[in-house]
């Protein structure tokens, strides 16, 4: 049977993926900028909206780092004022379970819920460095083995919030006097290594139960918690053949959780750089990557993976002839990005060595090959024909697109990629759900403590 | 005769009303408390009647007629959402009025809040606002299970051991708030300067480590949100009492005061502005509204017999911390005239039953206050510090 594809958009990040020196460039914190970005996303009848979430200002080298977007609204809030603007498109947003509580954080995603009309869904990620602590009262306080743990056990407990209102409650019969069915609304409790909470939740169920659920871990214990409790996943997979690897891995797994494959969908993210012509698109695609790499952002890339200060270094000439420095110590704080380069700097900086002498590439050139982040280039007909052979050969569900200009990014592909995504069949005219779990095509949650049987009755 | 000064006037939001049986009252919407819906249409009325801003309450337990503790009861309205993305929700439908929800500092994480307020001063174009409330009760503590919060009880309040925890509370409030202004201020306003030239987005030079450090918690900053609009956004608080009176007096531009006259009011006012010239702030304007409940009618008759058929149907009279009033419009200018007169620069009125309170106020109220030269007559400013009088404040890690 042809998949149904799903799409999603990334609001650009803070990273050097967004192009902000394009002269077509807007503000990365006015409300006017989310809120263009939205309803784009929404004309093009897309699944959702996706907002990443950073709790530090990143550093590298001990000062704060000043080369790309610095500067993004709470989440929560940003999306809480795109409901009012936008009717169908899902809100998902990146919450850290390290620096919340399960009671304050499953209050505003079901308010969030509430607010939206079944909107609202949750990139649960998580963090241990004290170097975010230190804007927090709890401070830097996991060891990293515990991270997983302490996620898993926050959105258990997260559940356990959501499900403590069953969604018979409310009465608010006039007539009677009675506004609750019961005098213990929202009862819970819950004890485990990391959470010691009991009490009565405030907010009555949502309309979708709880938010949809996603998770972006790619480790082994990443991929478990996500088959066991997401309803789906961020990945970075997006070519063919990771991305059918990492798609069989995770789907694979969910029987040993009592799930069926239709249970959790696989959205990579993905940029594109879309031309009227293949060879136009890659021609803009090697503009588009030497913007994304300015002279000084491939010199802190280098200082990155040599870890070190490298100030009289010249970008434009080889890579350095000596060896990274090997050091638990890193000169960047605050990037995901940058555990990668730690694991075996030195192997990897022969890696671009040798990348450097095979195309007789510059330090900055090889930066701009490395560090490229292209997923789809080509004409709309080439990039419609690729996302849709990708998902029916079961590499991804779908793809949450992150385009490089804010907020305008995202309108040629709504202008050129859908419709032929549509005239194909593959992707909806309209939106027929109400909900955020509907347009995923996710079954709706029974409610708790209803069984099968009283469903049918009822 | 001088021609009299304008009051401001703001309306605290709250379920179905303040009264507990409001929601029983034919014009009560009780089944919609939890949509976008219901906050929209209050908020766009009071809007209509060209109010300052609009309060939001919230709390991290469910609500409960006793100020210390759950009490079970199933005939109020319980459950809340969120306040502050209420706010958000609702600002994008409105082009005037400010949003100040209610947040509690017990709980909340200031660098959370901090960005969230900032952010709804984003999406509402400079109309943002905070209401710090500091979370008494222990029920919501073990919500969080991060801290003991000792159980209190009424009866309690007058023993010294009581009163010393509550200052403490209030001087971890005075600190949150000092956290959140740092964290507004950690960016200078022209920090963003895209200088293609140098590839540098910022000029960090202009963003700024707070590094707080208190007894209570310490932030290091920089905020990740840019400086707000309004640079910092208005911070309000209420206060019954001397102690939550040097909070406002120490940390607040707006502070929410319960006198039972207008003689009261004036002592509440000249403790405020004596504590207010011990934390060195004469020279900012710190503004006293009085609370009042409101039961608003075409008659006295008719808004008495109202509470009375709303306390019987709530099984008891109504009471309240704050001054209870049933009138008419008229009668209640006079008395807000009166208490103005005392020193008081606004008033924030709880509607007992929504949306008939509300619409009295915007539709008799406004229109009386108007008629004596009391009140706007359109929106003067695009920002709420802007209707208040409040100046944009310098920040504090800008070079002079």
């Amino acid at each position: 049977m042809t998949k149904q594809l799903h799409l999603a958009a990334h609001f650009p990040g803070v990273n050097n993926t967004t192009v902000w020196s394009d002269p077509a460039a807007g503000s990365h914190i006015e409300f006017d900028s989310f809120r263009q970005f939205a309803q784009t996303a929404e004309r093009g009848k897309f699944d959702f909206l996706f907002l990443a979430e950073g709790l530090r200002l990143r550093e590298q080298n001990g000062l704060i780092y000043d080369l790309d977007v610095v500067g993004r609204p709470d989440t929560f809030t940003i999306l809480a004022a795109l409901a009012a603007v936008t009717e169908h498109v899902g809100l998902t947003g990146t919450i850290n379970s390290t620096f919340n509580e399960p009671y304050e954080v499953a209050r505003q995603f079901a308010s969030l819920d509430h607010l939206s009309g079944g909107r609202a869904a949750w990139n649960v990620v998580t963090s241990w460095d004290a170097f975010t602590g230190e804007n927090f009262r709890r401070g830097g306080f996991l060891a990293q083995g515990d991270r997983y743990e302490r996620a898993r056990t926050f959105l258990a407990t997260a559940n356990e919030l959501w499900d403590s209102w069953h969604g018979d409650e409310i009465l608010a019969d006039a007539g009677t006097g009675q506004f609750l069915s019961t005098a213990e609304p929202g009862t819970f409790r819950h004890k485990d290594a990391f959470f010691d909470i009991a009490g009565q939740f405030n907010v009555p169920r949502s309309p979708q139960g709880r938010p949809v659920i996603f998770q972006a871990g790619d480790s082994d214990e990443g991929r478990d918690f996500a088959a066991a409790s997401a309803d789906a996943i961020f990945s970075r997979h997006s070519t063919l053949k990771d991305g059918q690897a990492f798609y069989a891995d995770v789907k694979g797994r969910l029987p040993k959780f009592g799930r069926t494959r239709g249970e959790l969908l696989i959205l990579p993210a993905a940029t594109f750089v879309l031309g009227d012509t293949d060879a136009e698109a890659a021609a803009i695609a090697r503009e588009v990557r030497r913007l994304q790499v300015s002279p000084q952002t491939a010199l802190k890339f280098i200082e990155q993976l040599w870890n070190t200060e490298l100030p009289d270094f010249d970008v434009d000439g080889p890579l350095p002839a000596f060896d990274p420095v090997v050091s638990d110590s890193l000169v960047s704080q605050g990037r995901a990005s940058v555990r990668q380069f730690a694991k075996d700097p030195v192997a990897l900086a022969n890696e671009w060595r040798a990348r450097a002498e095979a195309g007789k590439l510059s330090a900055r050139e090889v930066v701009v090959e490395v560090t490229g982040r292209q997923s789809f280039i080509g004409s709309p007909e080439t990039i419609a024909t690729t996302l849709n052979e990708l998902v029916q050969a079961d590499a991804a569900d779908g793809y949450i697109l992150v385009p490089h200009i804010t907020p305008g990014g995202l309108v040629p592909f709504v202008d050129q990629v859908v419709p032929l995504l549509q005239e194909r069949g593959v992707f909806r005219a309209d939106y027929t759900g109400t909900t955020l779990r509907d347009n995923l095509g996710l079954a709706p949650l029974s409610r708790p403590g209803e069984t099968t049987t009283t469903r049918a009755a009822s | 005769m001088p021609s009299p000064t304008p009051l401001h006037l703001a309306v605290a939001l709250d379920g179905a009303g303040w009264h507990p049986a409001a929601w029983r009252e034919p014009g009560a919407q009780p089944r919609r408390l939890f949509t976008a819906g219901y906050w929209s249409e209050l908020a766009q009325q009071a809007e209509r009647g060209l109010l300052d801003f609009l309060t939001i309450e919230d709390g991290l337990s469910l609500q409960s007629d006793d100020h210390f503790q759950a009490d079970a009861r199933t005939d109020r309205v319980r459950g809340q959402l969120d306040a502050v993305l209420i706010a958000a929700r609702t600002a994008p439908v409105t082009r005037h009025i400010g949003f100040v929800p209610t947040a509690i500092t017990a709980h909340t994480e200031p660098f959370h809040l901090s960005k969230a307020i900032a952010t709804l001063d984003y999406v509402s174009a400079g109309r943002a606002g905070i209401r710090v409330q500091v979370g008494a009760r222990a029920d919501a503590a073990a919500h969080f299970g991060r801290r003991e919060i000792t159980p209190l009880r009424a009866d309690q309040l007058g023993d010294p051991a009581v009163q010393r925890l509550i200052a403490e509370r209030f001087d971890e409030a005075a600190d949150y708030v000092e956290v959140l202004r740092r964290l507004w201020d950690s960016w200078e306003d022209d920090a963003e300067i895209r200088d293609v030239a140098t590839g540098r987005f910022i000029d960090r030079d202009k963003l700024h480590y707070i590094d707080f450090e208190g007894r209570w918690f310490s932030v290091k900053g920089p905020s990740i949100t840019p400086r707000p609009p309004q640079g910092q956004p208005v911070v309000a608080a209420l206060g019954h009492a001397s102690v939550p009176y040097q909070l406002i007096a120490r940390s607040a531009d707006v502070g929410f005061v319960t006198p039972r006259d207008a003689a009261h009011a004036a002592e509440i006012v000249a403790e405020i502005r004596a504590g207010q010239a011990r934390a060195g702030r004469e020279a900012q304007t710190i503004h006293v509204f009085g609370d009042l409940v409101v039961f608003l009618d075409e008659t006295e008759t008719a808004a008495v017999a109202r509470k009375q058929r709303l306390d019987e149907c709530a099984g008891a009279e109504y009471h309240s911390d704050a001054r209870v009033y049933a009138g008419t419009a008229s009668g209640l200018a006079d008395l807000l005239q009166d208490w103005q007169a005392a020193g008081l620069s606004g008033f924030r009125l709880r509607p007992a039953a929504l949306p008939h309170d509300l619409t009295h106020v915007t539709e008799r109220l406004v229109p009386e206050l108007q008629r004596r030269g009391l009140f706007r007559a359109r929106y003067e400013a695009d920002t709420l510090r802007g209707l208040l009088g409040l100046a944009r404040p310098a920040n504090r890690y800008a070079a002079a």
